[in-house]
């Protein structure tokens, strides 16, 4: 198993472009920056091209010599890609996300429906996810799991005091406590291997749609930018105050369904070390950055409300492509 | 690495959930039998409603009718 998977497929002429800049070391084509900046923001093509330019900072790609992490050309381009998405995300978490002080937005994300209204694709996994259904969701979170913890661990070098304090020992759980078979990553990978799911790097790329690849970017996004520290926090808290309710009923599916014991312990981990994150995560590091950059809170507030978007967009897609019968993925498994 | 001998555990208390310390951790339960944790930090519970008892498993917090304010932001993911 090599770590790094081979370039994908593009999906339109701005990943196709970079694809073939990264491949054959052709130029950009001349318009491409202002292609980036009329692509739609939520899009397969500007989502992909993100996703292949953020990954060059982790894995890389097979093929792709490393000197194009810090190419100026395609960091131009990245930037321009940049400011679609987070122009889009801008805009539409100040319609849908009206929330103006962290506590109350973190407060009212504690509070846990008492039943599904139906959107909740946890709940769905839960009742009824047949074993199709949870494939899926795993090759698609692939995109994510198979990094947890990545995109996060560029912004310890952004804070100071409780918040980085609090931060380290988010990850270093989330990094298996000095032990790499208990890596988070590594337990995913696990869990793939119970459901007969390729576990290399990236193996999902090519299926992953464009609403998984839009939560990962927002993750690489906030992380590779010092300017948005308070954002990237506001993402992993977002992420930490949610997981554990929700991955207990994951692990309900796994058991329902039979999925194997590392399918169960995957989750069974998230509901216990989620718990634990959730009380570092607001006490700490939200209450430590903002004790120190009080000026921050309208960034942490972008962060929840972007990070609660793409989230539910992701479980729209999936939960409307399944009742409509067709696969969630780009590409069969 | 060893925080020094002086210096006391310290137990934060969140108002309505889990009492949080540094792990590793035993908790001793009624029954004479102990569990114990490795993780660095530990959240043990307080409210009883836990299915992971002694530990937090969340289960303290409040429910709304639906359609909730959180009707699952995770997108069944998790950290």
């Amino acid at each position: 198993m090599t770590a790094r998977s081979g370039l994908p497929k593009p999906r339109g002429p701005l990943s196709q472009a970079l694809v073939g800049a990264l491949r054959h070391a052709q130029d950009m084509p001349p318009d491409a920056l202002s292609r980036a900046a009329s692509a739609d923001p939520y899009g397969d093509d500007l989502q992909l091209a993100l996703n292949i330019l953020y990954e060059l900072h982790y894995q890389g790609f097979d093929g792709v010599g490393d000197e194009h992490e810090w190419d100026p050309d395609l960091l131009r381009l990245r930037a321009a890609l940049e400011a679609t998405f987070l122009d889009a995300l801008r805009g539409d978490v100040a319609q849908s996300f009206p929330a103006s002080r962290v506590d109350e937005a973190l407060s009212d994300l504690l509070v846990e429906p008492a039943r599904d209204d139906g959107t909740s694709l946890s709940h769905h996994l839960a009742r009824e996810g047949t074993l199709g259904q949870l494939r899926e969701h795993a090759a698609l979170r692939s995109i994510y799991h198979l990094k947890e913890a990545d995109p996060h661990a560029w912004v310890i070098p952004r804070l100071r005091g409780r918040a980085k304090a609090g931060m380290v020992a988010v990850e270093y759980d989330e990094y298996g406590a000095g032990h790499a078979d208990q890596l988070h990553q590594q337990l995913f990978a696990d869990l793939m291997t119970d459901l007969g799911l390729d576990t290399s790097y990236n193996h999902y790329l090519d299926a992953a749609s464009a609403e998984m690849l839009a939560v990962v970017n927002l993750m690489s996004l906030l992380g590779l930018h010092r300017a948005l520290r308070g954002a990237l926090v506001g993402q992993f808290a977002t992420v930490e105050v949610t997981s554990s309710p929700g991955s207990r009923r994951l692990a309900d599916a796994m058991r329902r369904t039979g999925a194997g014991p590392a399918a169960i312990r995957f989750h069974d981990e998230h509901v216990e070390a989620d718990a634990v994150h959730e009380q570092l995560m607001r006490h700490e590091v939200v209450g430590g950055l903002l004790a120190e950059e009080p000026d921050l809170e309208k960034d942490v507030l972008f962060g929840i409300g972007a990070t609660v978007l793409l989230e539910d967009r992701f479980s729209a897609a999936l939960l409307a492509a399944w009742r409509e019968g067709r696969s969630a993925l780009r590409e069969p498994l | 690495m060893h925080a020094p001998a002086e210096r006391a555990r310290r137990v934060t208390i969140d108002p309505g959930g889990p009492l949080v310390v540094e792990g590793p951790v035993e908790v001793a339960l009624d029954d004479g039998s102990v569990e114990r944790s490795e993780r660095p930090t530990v959240a043990v519970c307080t409210c009883r409603r836990s299915r992971r008892y002694p530990w937090c498993d969340t289960s303290h917090r409040r429910r709304s009718r639906p359609p909730g304010p959180a009707a699952d932001k995770d997108g069944g993911g998790g950290a």
